[in-house]
């Protein structure tokens, strides 16, 4: 059966798990607050946000952090929105 | 609801183009249903900005884990519980 | 920002450790606050939210089930009924499932699709639990995954691992520790780990308490 990236039960794997923790940065917080934010204004829900995190490229989901993974997501969302538009937010960082 | 505890059920083995929250590693097994859960929107379709209706009925599902890893290395007897939606299952023998 | 509000009391506004996403979401929120389309507050709140949520709420619902046969069985019928008893914001998700280790059964919660986790009980997750390895071998080696927590179980004991795939959220209830008959609700309520809600480990003994 053909199997997505993110679909990981039974994935061969020899990793050990790493158990070190970190404490959520502040911008992890923010992101995670973001998708509750865009909930709360009908523009995302969390069935959007894992399709989202589903369609990035494997190399990609894999090598990102979690909320990495949430950051493409909410922006792939607000760009099909049309509640941002291509290289806005690109070009509000480079100001 | 079509099923009811202890019924055993088959995981449909098909491919699913996009969002769906049924694993590969269940598709294809059999396993017995533990619980009836509510109905919930469905997933599959609110990935896609619809609302998710009609909701559709969930089931915890059973599986022996020796019927689902052709090498599980733990006990006989170990199990695996999975929530899986009715329009996955099947009736099974 | 002129005003210096609690927004910004956490983050330096350039930080060397820091990856382009933490630049990149300040940026999104503040072009979405400016477009209108959601507020600081908005965001303020959900923060306050997360950072209020620890697994001591979880234990204060284990211990009480511990002591209380009938808020046992409450529990085991409606977590989220059961948690708001107690004064506890179970989260936003539709139904909490309460699931009891007894000496005949074990069990162990992952989400292999994502990262599902009860967090209105527990706080967020921890990164182990939302990583590749543990997504994968969970499910397939769960009885290797317990081995790397120090967790070995019983020759009889049936190992049941639940896969959260869908709207549902699981809180394990550890088995109570032996030598607890004395010790009040406060007393056993630490000592539940998140780890042992998680079901990768038994609850801490009572001696190891206060050492």
């Amino acid at each position: 059966m053909q199997r997505a990236v993110h679909d990981r039960g039974g994935w061969p794997t020899d990793a050990a798990i790493d158990r070190s923790e970190h404490e959520l940065a502040d911008w992890e917080l923010r992101t995670d607050a973001l998708l509750g934010a865009l909930a709360k204004h009908d523009l995302m829900n969390v069935d959007q946000l894992r399709r989202g995190i589903e369609s990035m490229p494997p190399e990609d989901y894999e090598r990102a952090s979690y909320y990495e993974r949430w950051l493409f997501s909410i922006e792939a969302r607000l760009a099909e929105a049309g509640v941002i538009a291509p290289g806005e937010l690109d070009a509000r960082l480079a100001r | 609801m079509s099923y009811r505890p202890g019924q055993r059920v088959r995981v449909e083995a098909r491919e699913h183009q996009g969002h769906h929250r049924t694993p590969a590693y269940l598709k294809g097994r059999t396993g017995t249903v533990e619980r009836v859960h509510a109905a919930f929107r469905n997933p599959e379709t609110r990935a896609y900005g619809s609302d998710g209706l009609p909701a559709q009925p969930l089931y915890l599902v059973a599986f022996a884990q020796r019927d689902v890893w052709p090498d599980y290395g733990g006990h006989a007897d170990d199990r695996l519980f999975v929530d899986v939606f009715e329009h996955w299952l099947q009736e099974a023998q | 920002m002129s005003d210096h509000d609690h927004d910004h009391d956490h983050a330096p506004i350039a930080d060397g450790d820091e990856p382009p996403a933490a630049a990149r979401v300040r940026a999104l929120e503040a072009l979405l606050v400016e477009k209108g389309v959601i507020s600081h507050e908005d965001v303020r709140e959900g923060i306050d939210w997360l950072v209020s949520r620890t697994p001591a709420d979880g234990a204060r619902v284990v211990a009480r089930a511990w002591l209380d046969p009938d808020y046992r069985e409450r529990l085991l019928a409606d977590g989220r009924a059961a948690a708001r008893e107690l004064g506890i914001d179970p989260g936003p998700a539709p139904v909490l499932v309460a699931v009891e280790n007894t000496e005949r059964v074990h069990h162990m919660v992952v989400c292999t699709l994502c990262s599902c986790y009860p967090r209105g009980l527990l706080g967020p997750p921890p990164d182990w639990y939302k990583s590749l390895p543990y997504r994968s071998r969970a499910v397939s080696d769960p009885r290797g995954v317990l081995a790397e927590f120090g967790t070995t179980l019983d020759d009889d004991v049936e190992l049941r691992v639940l896969d959260s795939t869908a709207d549902i959220r699981y809180l394990v209830i550890p088995r109570r520790p032996e030598g607890t008959d004395d010790l009040t609700e406060d007393e056993l309520a630490a000592l539940v780990t998140r780890d042992a809600m998680i079901g990768v480990v038994a609850p801490a003994a009572p001696a190891a308490v206060g050492a």
